[in-house]
């Protein structure tokens, strides 16, 4: 199958059609661990309510990337970048901008579930909130209940909201830290390899979630499973060796590629 | 019939069981030489202090000089509040050091704080009271139930440190993490996920300095002094089980050699009940995690 000659030009561009909203606009972006390159001139526009998925073999930053979107590479000691990150035109790295604002606007979910061990079910989901000076009982309760429908976690844990979050299944904890994350409302959700510990029936769940997400959500999306980014994503992008090889629409990226390291990639010939 | 080349000799196999048994035999002695020590101090307390616990003792102060009978009530109330006072006085100070090192000092300087504790917990406990003594005693002119709880509470310090950075950085990066990307500020990350997740373990570790400090004599005769009386003021000296058994031991009546015994008796009951405790607390959390 040919792609048209105008979704070919979109592909090469990596960039998104003109009238779309700009969740992420980033220029020329350049991470460094210590003196490894991790991430290399890097300039991508990821669009604002749609599914982005992040590909790319082992160690080729698309980690890394993903922590840089909200700041969390902040917590591993001697990183140094270079480039800039806007966030629906906001600078991250501006001069006073305070990671900590930056995380309520843009949550993450974690490969591994990690609801707090010492907080019920409920606990969990208002933590964000309560330590954020939230104290009015309807609001927490309304945005309990919110959280939860949009996690798609409700109906099953609607009865035993005081039970400890550890005590649920793999998928529905990582359902739960969706919901936690979600709670703060934020704008845009990015999710590590969030069903890389998951057994498929749950793995299907949260893909099902993600769809429903994108309608009041950015969500940047890292995996190793290509399958999942075709089937779950708008727009994919395909990290090599700490370089963004290819942006583009997820049907385009897989079935006609422009690049041939991506075409071998997604072929499964290599990574 | 041939004998098979892997079967010994009769002769080697006797030899190599009684090698084998031997040094099994070592080792049960070795193992039994090392509780035993236990079970005599406590058949010796049991046997020589049993006998004159009795509710005078809990209840009484001590008797003047030759008189029989009496009690070592205001020794156990003054331990009591000695370590309370070290409590209040070195545990804040170790559980917020050991939040340092566990959450925000960088190597270089956590290398130099714990080679610091570590050499603190070596220094001796009569160390401490003469320290306090000139600290404390001599600027205010007096020996007091304070310069005692400080002198504790010093000790207190590096134990507590050092177990509440251990059981902080058992907690899993992942709640770290997880806090902060929800916005979260540090502080109320640490304080809210870090320490709240890890908190059985650090009261495990206030216990056992509790345990370790409990029985000290040293650090408190240069400072609590030891008191015959309810002590009804904190800058007043102030007994403690040990101060008054080591008055007791040294003293040449019989009778207070007795109740020496059982107050000997009583400090290994409540250090026992301190050891059980943190058995308590850690198997509970070996369950929940």
């Amino acid at each position: 199958m040919k792609a048209s000659p105008a979704q070919a030009r979109t592909v090469e561009a990596g960039l998104p059609a003109e009238a779309e909203e700009v969740a992420f606009d980033i220029k020329n972006f350049s991470l460094w661990y210590g003196q490894r390159q991790a991430l290399q001139d890097v300039t991508i526009r990821i669009p604002a309510k749609k599914v982005t998925a992040i590909i790319g073999p082992s160690g080729c930053g698309k980690s890394t990337f993903l922590r840089a979107l909200n700041r969390m590479h902040e917590l591993t000691p001697g990183t140094r970048l270079e480039g800039s990150l806007r966030h629906f035109g906001e600078d991250l790295y501006g001069p006073g901008v305070e990671a900590v604002a930056i995380r309520r606007r843009v949550g993450m979910v974690f490969q591994k579930s990690n609801p707090f061990p010492t907080m019920s079910i409920a606990e969990n989901v208002l933590v964000g909130l309560r330590l954020n000076g939230v104290r009015d009982k309807r609001v927490l309760q309304s945005r309990l209940e919110e959280s939860l429908h949009m996690a798609a976690l409700w109906d099953e844990v609607k009865d035993v909201l005081n039970r400890p979050g550890t005590s649920l299944s793999g998928g529905q904890q990582q359902r739960l830290c969706i919901a936690r994350s979600l709670a703060v409302q934020p704008e845009t959700l990015l999710m590590d390899e969030p069903c890389s510990a998951l057994d498929p029936l749950a793995t299907a769940k949260i893909e099902e979630l993600i769809q429903t997400l994108r309608e009041r959500y950015t969500v940047v999306i890292v995996t190793h499973n290509m399958q999942q980014a075709a089937r779950c994503s708008d727009r994919t992008a395909f990290f090599y060796l700490g370089r963004l090889i290819e942006f583009g629409n997820t049907r385009n990226i897989f079935t006609s590629p422009s690049n041939p390291q991506t075409e071998a990639y997604v072929s499964g010939r290599f990574g | 019939m041939t004998e098979s080349p892997y079967l010994p000799t009769p002769q080697f196999a006797r030899w190599r069981k009684a090698k084998s048994s031997a040094v099994t035999g070592i080792l049960v002695a070795c193992a039994l030489a090392v509780i035993a020590p236990l079970f005599l101090v406590i058949y010796f307390l049991l046997e020589k202090g049993f006998s004159s616990l009795d509710w005078n003792f809990f209840t009484q102060l001590p008797k003047p000089t030759g008189e029989v009978g009496g009690g070592m009530a205001n020794a156990i109330v003054g331990s009591v509040v000695l370590l309370a006072m070290a409590t209040v006085f070195g545990v804040p100070f170790g559980i917020f050091g050991g939040i340092y090192l566990a959450e925000y000092g960088s190597d270089r300087a956590n290398n130099w704080i714990r080679f610091a504790a570590d050499v603190l917990n070596g220094v001796p406990s009569i160390v401490w009271g003469m320290v306090v003594y000139l600290l404390l005693v001599v600027p205010f002119k007096g020996f007091s139930a304070y310069a005692g709880g400080v002198a504790l509470g010093l000790m207190m310090v590096p134990l507590v440190m050092r177990t509440t950075e251990e059981v902080l950085i058992l907690v899993p990066q992942s709640y770290r993490e997880a806090a902060l990307a929800l916005g979260v500020a540090r502080w109320k990350m640490i304080v809210v996920i870090v320490v709240r997740t890890a908190l059985k373990g650090i009261a495990t570790g206030v216990i056992i300095a509790l345990a370790r400090i409990a029985g000290e004599t040293a650090p408190l005769l240069f400072t609590a002094l030891g008191n015959t009386f309810w002590s009804h003021n904190l800058k007043e000296p102030i007994s403690a089980l040990p101060l008054q058994i080591f008055a007791y031991g040294l003293s040449p009546y019989d009778d207070w050699h007795r109740q020496a015994w059982a107050g000997a008796l009583v400090l290994m009951a409540l250090i026992i009940v301190l050891n059980v405790t943190v058995r308590v607390l850690s198997r509970d959390r070996s369950k929940t995690d």
